[in-house]
């Protein structure tokens, strides 16, 4: 899809504005405006960051249809049995408190021209600077057999909520003896190692639920993040559970019936009893509606993550074409400083300082036995470039994995309170 | 290992706090002086036991907060899991300024400022450690050469703007509010010991991955603009 600046209905939207504020804005005070779409990892950062450090000089609108966020991130504890659904949801109370106007809506269209932002609600509000941070959706017609309305027969469970909450409960009625099956994404996609610690968890529910059960993965990849830690726990600790098939095995050939519940890999039809679907993605709807995407995803500078499409628009997180970053929490809540620093700057002349990212990725293998992967980045004026990183070991004693699981605990109580303040 | 001092001096041993030289090989008989003020907490020497403190017998060696029995901070064992290996370079970083190494260690230790009775406490505990038994040259009681930091890097005067930008990358995992949730807070440090610390991990003295390659990549000034913004962080 081109450019298209006119204000759109984007699928979905429509639907949801029911649920959304009354059009609440008046013309602006003076001050510069800054509108963010999207209160996840990335955008929720970004809105508290700006607002907390102009202390009143920027009014921030952030624009997010759900009043609780749900992480993705630990979900898969969630279908594993060590977090309940309770310990994802996220207010957005904090942010508020913090000065955000929070505005429970979905942004449906961008004018360019204008510099509005339409509602599903109706009205549109203005911006100086538009914050896109949007997440995800998924590609039409990625996997044979599957759309968006095939979700609750085939969950992705790649949104946060209830889609986590439909997997699990699928998980838990499965026949002893049962089949779960995956269909692993293509690059790029959110969390490169989140469909391997979905498996291991479902693994470890399953290990002590329905012990012979078996896990199929469906995969167009031939090689996959911290695959060989993931291989090494699949193997010690889950036994022959898990049969994962790569490219080179025809995994990347499937189509799915969601009526039938089979999944047909390389012309061989499976009866499986769970089938979790994760399609191909794409920068989230409204980013293409905003006509900054190219291909799938929207292009950014790296020095301040303004789109290379329209200097007053940033994109942040998985919507992002950024370089070498992986799509992950971490990754988009980086972005969101670097750029709050930026808009800050342009906006109220403070000090901008050089961009600096990071990222570090934990996984769960089992109870107490985590790895994890990170990198740091710096701007180029290419791409985000990566600097320097390092990997979990094989082999690592129990101690070292159990510390490394811990840590991944003050990772999620750490990056939570940073994007809600809480 | 005779010590041949003072020719045997390296620039590196220059001490920060009383800026005198240090030789290299320390002297036993003034270490077992030194020590004195470590005996009520830690034995050393034949039949020593765990008291306060684990018995130093076999240090050099061994993982960090593993002797079976004692009571060691959540730090300690934290640090011990992820690699802290006490050899001449950390034992001697350590004693210079316990919380430096390890936060919240419960050795209640304001530390050996004086880099000459770090080399001599720690030739005397050389004695009963095991192979390579006093071989300054080879792991685990090789000499550390680089664990004074310059006093230039202290004397940097940190940007505190610019400690709180490159502050927010902290705080994705490090809690603003200072709790520790797995992850320990780093609010309120000292600004020397968070200069220290970071160029500890800079220099891969204190294990970690992650913090290694963090630190890795800030400058002197960026460590010091840090430092100067969380010491006033509540
Ligand atoms: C199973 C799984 C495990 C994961 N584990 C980890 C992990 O351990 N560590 C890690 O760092 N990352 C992890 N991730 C990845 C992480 O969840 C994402 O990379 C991160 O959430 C991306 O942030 P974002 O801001 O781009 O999008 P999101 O956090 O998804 O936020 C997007 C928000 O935008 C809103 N939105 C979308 N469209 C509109 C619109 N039109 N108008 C208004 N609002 C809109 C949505 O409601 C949503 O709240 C995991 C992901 C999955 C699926």
């Amino acid at each position: 899809m081109k450019l298209n600046r006119r204000i759109f209905l984007g699928t979905g939207a429509a639907a949801a504005a029911s649920l959304s504020a009354p059009t609440v804005f008046a013309a602006g005070s003076g001050k510069p405006r800054v509108v963010v779409v999207g209160g996840g990892a990335g955008g929720a950062t970004a809105a508290r960051y700006i607002a907390k450090d102009s202390k009143g000089e920027i009014d921030v609108m952030l624009i997010e249809p759900s009043r609780e966020y749900y992480t993705c991130f630990f979900s898969n504890l969630y279908l594993g049995g060590l977090k309940e659904m309770d310990d994802l949801g996220h207010s957005y109370g904090g942010l508020a408190a913090g000065g955000v106007n929070v505005v429970h809506d979905w942004a449906i269209g961008v004018d360019r021209d204008a510099k509005t932002v339409a509602l599903a609600s109706g009205g549109s509000v203005p911006y100086d600077k538009l914050i896109l941070s949007p997440g995800i959706d998924f590609v039409d017609g990625a996997v044979e057999g599957w759309d968006l309305s095939a979700q609750n027969a085939m969950p992705h469970a790649y949104k946060g909520g209830s889609q986590t909450e439909l997997l699990k409960a699928q998980l838990m009625a499965m026949p002893e003896g049962g089949t779960f099956a995956m269909v692993a994404p293509p690059n790029p996609y959110r969390c490169p190692p989140g469909p391997y610690e979905r498996v291991s968890m479902v693994a470890h529910y399953l290990k002590a639920n329905n012990p012979t059960a078996k896990i199929i993965v469906a995969d167009p990849k031939s090689k996959f993040s911290k695959q060989a830690l993931f291989q090494e726990g699949w193997a010690d600790i889950y036994g022959g559970m898990i049969d994962w098939i790569g490219q080179d095995f025809g995994g990347g050939n499937v189509s799915v019936d969601p009526v039938a519940m089979t999944l047909t890999i390389d012309g061989e039809a499976n009866s499986v009893d769970v089938c979790n679907v994760i399609p191909a993605m794409k920068a989230g709807h409204i980013a293409e509606l905003a006509g900054v995407t190219e291909g799938n995803w929207a292009p950014v500078n790296a020095a301040d993550m303004s789109s290379k499409v329209d200097a007053d628009v940033y994109v942040l997180g998985d919507s992002a074409n950024q370089g070498d970053m992986p799509k992950s929490g971490f990754s988009a809540n980086s972005q969101a400083k670097v750029c709050a620093n930026a808009v800050r700057g342009a906006l109220t002349g403070s000090r901008v300082f050089p961009a600096k990212f990071s990222n570090t990725c934990w996984s769960l293998i089992d109870t107490n036995n985590g790895v994890k992967v990170g990198a740091t980045y710096e701007a180029t004026d290419e791409k985000i470039a990566k600097v320097d990183g390092f990997i979990s070991a094989t082999g690592e004693t129990a101690e070292l994995r159990k510390t490394t699981y811990e840590e991944s605990e003050g990772w999620y109580a750490g990056i939570t309170a940073d994007m809600f303040g809480a | 290992m005779k010590a041949i001092w003072p020719i045997n001096v390296t620039l590196a041993a220059v001490m920060v706090a009383g800026a005198t030289l240090a030789s290299e090989d320390g002297d036993r008989e003034r270490g077992e002086q030194v020590f004195r003020q470590c005996a009520s907490c830690h034995e050393v020497g034949e039949g020593a036991k765990n008291r306060v403190g684990p018995h130093l017998n076999g240090v050099f060696g061994r993982t960090a907060g593993t002797i079976e029995g004692v009571k060691y901070s959540k730090n300690m064992i934290r640090m011990g899991n992820d690699g802290l290996i006490w050899t001449d370079r950390t034992l001697d970083a350590y004693l210079e300024n316990p919380r430096a190494l390890v936060s919240k260690t419960r050795m209640s230790f304001r530390g050996i400022k004086d880099a000459q009775e770090r080399r001599d406490v720690l030739a005397y505990l050389r004695v009963y450690s095991d192979d390579p038994s006093n071989i300054p040259e080879a792991e685990p009681t090789a000499r550390g050469t680089d664990h004074d930091l310059d006093p230039a890097i202290l004397a940097l005067k940190g940007d505190p703007e610019y400690g709180e930008y490159l502050a927010s990358e902290c705080q994705t995992c490090h809690q603003s509010s200072g709790a520790n949730d797995g992850i320990p807070g780093v609010s309120g440090w000292p600004e020397e010991d968070f200069v220290v610390a970071m160029h500890a991990y800079k220099r891969k003295l204190r294990p970690h991955p992650v913090m290694q390659m963090m630190a890795g990549r800030l400058s002197d000034e960026e460590i010091a603009a840090l430092a100067a913004y969380f010491k006033d962080l509540e």
